[in-house]
């Protein structure tokens, strides 16, 4: 393979990592509203939760790799998980290292869930608000010129999309969810 | 000895998808809160009833092994 | 010589050295203090009833087993823990003792209302008497709530929790705690001194009288005495009875021919051996639902089908089959007992009030007055 198909590789499955990472939150925020049509039931939303987590580390990994592997991109196997030692674009790619161990850290304590019991999964889960946002700021920074633009719409999308699953997963918070609250004496 | 489910109802907070990957053993309230199947689990349901306890976004739902009642 | 939980008098000295002409001393005490028990057949008195010996057994085999005085006493219609502990506290105290020389522990406490003031002042001043037993017995006020008294609530407060009931197992006793109801800790002490032999000819048990009676209060007396005996003492009816509910909010209603039935398990349930009467002219219907709801209220709010449920049984009384729809979806659903409490108190107002049922579905009540 030559460096420039690596290169390309390398910045199309971070693309596609995006995008998975982007569906993944907004189906982590769905389980939460207990949205629920006759077609898809809740348990299936969860269910597509964790398929989509994990096909987000399989494009990951590859993503990872191949900035490895490219000369040009320049980034050592260290700055893959400790940010902001690479040479080139430091900040940006220590985004990504950042988002990408907390990533493995939701994914570590989702999968010992029964042995960790509820609260200290809970815990780090909320991290997942912390490392989809740092995943953006990655994708956004580390755009060559001509992918700039081109980024920034994607990007534009993805925050559209989330700010809306969000925005959703509130408004049914107000009005529909059921409350479990300590009747006060 | 057998198999029985069993809710945590501090811990359930009728997200309903174990009623929904188990519909043989369980079943909703009007308020959306699963009524468990007191028999025990038949060894047909044994990967459903794993999926279910796995689905529970809140690790309420148990698999008690305990003898017949 | 009468010995007696309260004793008579006892208004005056509660020090420790007129307990001691009273009692005399507390023997050396071991685990073979299980075996008496056993022999005694002494049984809970916060309501529940279980077996004391069974639960010590349970206990002594644990590592640093603890025991848990339990006189928090949530049920409203109910104060003879209150009494018992002001007017007895060493009484009590020895009681504590006597169990933690049975299970061998180091540690223990004595849950006391926050609004049980008196019983309180009287515990302290009382350890304050017996300095060896107050460097390991500590008096701990716990919330005003109803399910505050709960076992596993209670371990959860003195856990640093909250006085909530948590989901068993494990239990108590599980986890090498042993609560005790504190009648029934004080009458420990006493099979302690006198042994299973006196305890099984001459035991007497603590009642609360309240409602339609002339002197509402705490009452002693031998087990399997009429009903009606504890009304007596409380002064007599104030007002003819239609109704008695026996075990407080957490009981269950019986009709008023039963205050000549013996004040035993086998005429009735007694509960926590609160009763109140109901006169003619207040809705029983009515009351009824008005403690349903109080129990609703009074939920730890962390369980579905109880914070739910309560409310929707609370309304529901006048129709059998909504009762009916609703006990399928509310027994054992909730991690205590709370929700069985309300369904067994409804399903008596059901029996004993059917005639007033029937008047309310035909637009219709019977009362004349409001109940206090």
């Amino acid at each position: 393979m030559t460096s420039g198909a690596v290169w390309y590789l390398m910045r199309a499955s971070g693309v596609v990592t995006l995008l998975l990472l982007t569906s993944t939150f907004m189906l982590g925020i769905s389980t939460t509203s207990r949205l629920r049509t006759s077609r898809l039931p809740g348990f299936a939303v969860l269910g597509l939760h964790r398929s989509f987590s994990l096909l987000a580390v399989v494009f990951l990994a590859v993503h990872v790799v191949t900035a490895v592997a490219d000369p040009y991109a320049a980034v050592g196997i260290a700055a893959v998980f400790v940010p902001f030692v690479a040479g080139r674009s430091a900040f940006w790619v220590g985004l990504g290292a950042v988002s990408l161990d907390l990533m493995l850290a939701l994914i570590a304590t989702s999968l010992l869930r029964a042995r960790l019991g509820l609260r200290a999964w809970r815990g780090v889960h909320w991290l997942a608000y912390i490392a989809w946002p740092l995943a953006i700021g990655h994708s956004l920074g580390m755009g060559s010129d001509t992918a700039t633009l081109w980024m920034r719409v994607l990007a534009g999308g993805c925050v559209a999309l989330v700010g809306g699953a969000l925005a959703v997963r509130l408004w049914l918070a107000d009005g529909g969810e059921k409350h479990l609250e300590a009747q006060a004496a | 000895m057998s198999d029985h489910l069993r809710v945590n109802p501090i811990l359930c907070d009728a997200h309903g998808h174990c009623a929904e990957l188990l519909p043989e053993l369980i079943d909703l309230d009007e308020w959306g809160y699963p009524i468990v199947s007191r028999d025990s689990v038949p060894p047909e349901l044994a990967k459903e009833t794993r999926r279910a306890v796995s689905m529970c976004p809140r690790l309420a739902l148990l698999v008690e092994r305990r003898s017949s009642s | 010589m009468t010995v007696r939980l309260l004793p008579l008098g006892a208004r005056g000295d509660i020090s420790l050295g007129r307990h001691l002409r009273r009692y005399g001393a507390l023997p050396e005490l071991g685990v073979e203090l299980v075996g008496e028990v056993e022999r005694s057949g002494l049984t809970g008195r916060g309501g529940a009833g279980f077996p004391t010996a069974v639960k010590l057994a349970a206990v002594a085999r644990k590592r640093a087993p603890v025991v848990v005085a339990n006189g928090a006493e949530g049920e409203p219609v109910s104060a003879k823990d209150a009494v018992l502990m002001t007017l007895n506290p060493h009484l009590v105290l020895d009681g504590i003792v006597a169990a933690l020389a049975t299970i061998g522990g180091s540690e223990a406490f004595v849950a006391v209302a926050a609004r049980a003031v008196s019983a309180r002042a009287a515990l302290e001043r009382a350890l304050g008497e017996r300095l060896a037993d107050a460097l390991r017995i500590r008096i701990v006020s716990v919330p005003d709530r109803f399910v505050a008294g709960e076992e596993s609530a209670l371990v959860s407060f003195l856990s640093g929790g909250e006085a909530k009931p948590t989901f068993k197992p494990p239990r108590p006793t599980d986890r090498g705690m042993l609560v005790q109801n504190v009648e029934t800790l004080a009458n420990l002490a006493l099979i302690g001194r006198f042994g299973a032999d006196w305890f099984r000819t001459a035991p007497t048990v603590l009642g609360t009288v309240s409602g339609a009676v002339r002197r509402p209060g705490v009452v002693e007396v031998e087990l399997d005495v009429p009903l009606s005996t504890l009304v007596d003492r409380c002064g007599g009816l104030a007002a003819p009875a239609r109704a008695v509910l026996v075990g407080g909010y957490f009981g269950t209603w019986i009709g008023a021919d039963a205050l000549a039935l013996p004040f035993s398990e086998k005429s009735f349930p007694l509960g926590a051996r609160a009763v109140a009467v109901l006169p003619h002219g207040v809705c029983g219907v009515a009351e009824t639902a008005r403690i349903v709801r109080y129990l609703a209220a009074e939920s730890a709010g962390q369980c579905g089908p109880c914070v739910f449920g309560l409310p929707a049984l609370a309304e529901a009384l006048d129709s059998p089959e909504r009762v009916a729809a609703l006990r399928a979806q509310i027994a054992r659903r909730g991690a205590c007992a709370l929700p069985d409490g309300a369904l067994q108190l409804v399903d008596s107002a059901v029996r004993v009030f059917a005639d007033e049922i029937d008047l309310h579905l035909r637009g219709r009540c019977s009362a004349t007055k409001v109940a206090a």
